[in-house]
């Protein structure tokens, strides 16, 4: 008998959590909401959603839009503070899966404040599934929906331009090089994404992440295209530069010069630009005209 | 054992326990939340049932008692154990320049904690729903308690533990577990590898009461049962063999002193990563105010170097608002430089 009554109470004090956690997400206060966002293409769906001005923090991974990058940074998303986060009052943290140390979020809860973490892959599915998750958060389902559709629309005109290509370029994706180490993307990467996306090979698919790459592996992948980051070449000083790296004037991309760059958060992201970066990283990648007909979204 | 102090030495603790108790307190009513000197006093009354005029809301009173009190503890706990252990192996090493990495606890617990940052947590992930994000903390401790353990039993031949094998056992050991590390880091993507550079500049940010049930029990032995072997440290200031002329039990007092320091920096790297110069520079400072006798260097050296953590803490969770920086970062850019003018200002003391 003592033992039913025990587990009666326990049920109702199950159900009685889910009933109050249900209504903490659901009730959004649209206009007095504040926002720390965690991570760059969070910031940038949550702009995009129409919603920038309610946010009053960012990581140091959001750096676009130039709106993004002027608020308080709450420092790199692995290791945030709980009392700096706190400080900006916020009624809602988003973060993505790699935001951290987990002691600090749980700090950030036991505060009171709600800490949503958003979990996809990087893909279009993925993406969607992101703008969806920060649109039902912010109670922008509507914006939330547009903006989706403009997505699979950008991408689905992509695709239809992409059709008629057989063999894509054997594409190597530097993330570093010069100084020390040349880190090169394989599978499993974002750049490794970006680059299949954009109707390209991913020329180092042997192993999985970012590693260091030597001169003779650089040979044997024989990429036809060398892809970096802005801030990579600018680093190293130049193509030229970059083009007597070791290993790399034997590669077809080296004979050919082929070396392109572009911004690493919109190349790399999986943001609202996205369609637009894997646009422009066709149109470099291939040589049939790719047009840009889509200039809603993006720079 | 405070009774064999002389008055001077007896002043000099007393005050620095008054600073500590200061600085706990001003940790307590700083931080980038605004939390009034009023505000924080009803915070910490309100449990005992007591009220206090000054209003303040749910969010600042968590702010005061799961943020910055645990954080304050564990600041406390971590600065002491360190330079309390520090000052123990100075005088067991009779070396001015030892610490407690010496004998492989900090290098162990990075393989440990890195081990789990990279390779996931493994058998450890038992433990991360008792404490959230227990792995690696639990992973360093159990680093540092193997390169430790390591290290005595390389240095140890029939029974005996000799000081000076000890020593290079424990380089030797160091040696090998960064060697781990380095290759760890190679393996590790682009996320881990931040992970870890974070880890090992040491921060307080993680510190919850949770944390701390796990990890003070062991600080706190170190803290209280080291200053009891002070007569046999001052002994061993004489040399070993002299030591145990006089009575003394060098054997015992080796195995003591390396499984508390063991204990009590393992548990302090678990939960903080690495913090450098704590244990050097500290005892070093009460050598030059209260004079080399144990029997006051070891409490002060556990006092100040509390007194000086929280402080380093304050700068960290202080100057970057919203962010913070990591603690190691500081303690070094203040240790270092301090301990330069500590030597040189000394050779000229002594006309060298």
């Amino acid at each position: 008998m003592l033992k039913l009554m025990h587990s009666t109470l326990v049920v109702a004090f199950v159900l009685m959590m889910l009933l109050f956690g249900v209504r903490s997400v659901d009730a959004v206060d649209e206009s007095s909401q504040r926002l720390v966002v965690v991570g760059g293409a969070l910031t940038e769906i949550v702009f995009q959603l129409g919603a920038g001005d309610r946010i009053v923090g960012v990581d140091t991974t959001s750096q676009w839009p130039a709106a993004a990058s002027a608020l308080p940074k709450v420092g790199y998303q692995r290791s945030l503070a709980a009392e700096g986060v706190l400080s900006l009052r916020p009624d809602l943290v988003l973060l993505t899966e790699a935001a951290g140390p987990p002691a600090v979020l749980q700090q950030i809860r036991a505060a009171g404040v709600t800490v949503e973490s958003i979990e996809t892959e990087d893909s279009i599915e993925g993406l969607v599934e992101k703008v969806q998750r920060v649109a039902m958060l912010i109670g922008r389902e509507v914006e939330g929906e547009s903006l989706v559709a403009r997505l699979r629309e950008d991408m689905q005109s992509l695709h239809g331009q992409l059709a008629g290509i057989e063999q894509g370029p054997r594409v190597a994706f530097l993330l570093s090089a010069g100084r020390g180490n040349t880190l090169a993307s394989g599978r499993d990467t974002s750049a490794d994404a970006a680059v299949v996306l954009a109707g390209g090979v991913n020329a180092l698919s042997a192993y999985s992440g970012y590693k260091p790459l030597n001169a003779e592996a650089m040979i044997a992948a024989a990429p036809d295209v060398l892809l970096t980051t802005e801030r990579t070449l600018q680093q190293i000083g130049g193509k030229e530069k970059l083009m007597r790296l070791p290993g790399v004037a034997q590669t077809p991309a080296g004979r050919a010069g082929r070396i392109e760059a572009m911004d690493g958060l919109f190349l790399l992201g999986f943001g609202p630009r996205t369609p637009a970066a894997l646009r422009e990283l066709a149109s470099r990648l291939h040589t049939i005209d790719i047009a840009s007909t889509n200039g809603r979204l993006g720079e | 054992m405070l009774a064999r102090l002389k008055p001077r030495a007896a002043f000099g603790l007393f005050l620095l326990f008054v600073a500590l108790f200061m600085v706990a307190l001003m940790a307590l009513g700083i931080g980038p939340v605004m939390i009034s000197p009023g505000q924080v006093l009803a915070i910490l009354l309100e449990p005992l049932g007591i009220g206090l005029p000054w209003q303040f809301d749910a969010g600042q009173a968590a702010v005061v008692m799961q943020i910055r009190a645990p954080r304050i503890v564990m600041a406390i706990l971590v600065g002491a154990a360190l330079a309390v252990s520090g000052a123990a192996m100075q005088g067991l090493f009779r070396n001015p320049l030892a610490d407690p990495a010496l004998i492989g606890v900090s290098a162990g617990g990075a393989l440990g904690a890195v081990s789990v940052i990279v390779l996931g947590a493994g058998v450890f992930s038992f433990f991360d729903p008792l404490v959230s994000g227990g792995a690696v903390p639990l992973a360093a401790f159990t680093g540092s308690l193997i390169a430790t353990l390591v290290v005595k039993r390389l240095a140890t031949a029939e029974g005996r533990t000799d000081v000076a094998t000890l020593l290079l056992a424990g380089i030797a050991i160091q040696a090998i577990a960064m060697a781990g590390t380095g290759l760890l880091t190679f393996l590790a993507d682009d996320e881990q590898l931040r992970t870890l550079t974070f880890w090992t500049m040491g921060s307080l940010g993680g510190a919850t009461w949770q944390s701390l049930v796990f990890a003070a029990p062991l600080m706190l032995l170190a803290i209280v049962a080291i200053p009891f072997t002070a007569r046999a440290l001052n002994a061993m200031l004489l040399g070993e063999a002299e030591a145990g002329h006089l009575g003394f039990d060098t054997e015992r007092l080796k195995l003591i002193l390396i499984l508390m320091v063991a204990g009590a920096v393992g548990a302090a790297v678990a939960v903080s990563g690495i913090i450098g110069f704590v244990g050097l520079v500290v005892p070093h400072l009460l050598r030059l105010t209260l004079g080399p006798d144990h029997h006051a260097l070891l409490p002060g050296s556990a006092l100040l170097g509390a007194t000086l953590l929280l402080l380093a803490d304050l700068l960290a969770r202080t100057v970057v608002v919203p962010a913070e920086l990591p603690i190691g970062i500081i303690t070094a850019l203040v240790g270092g430089p301090f301990f330069i003018w500590l030597l040189t200002s000394r050779r000229r003391g002594m006309g060298l």
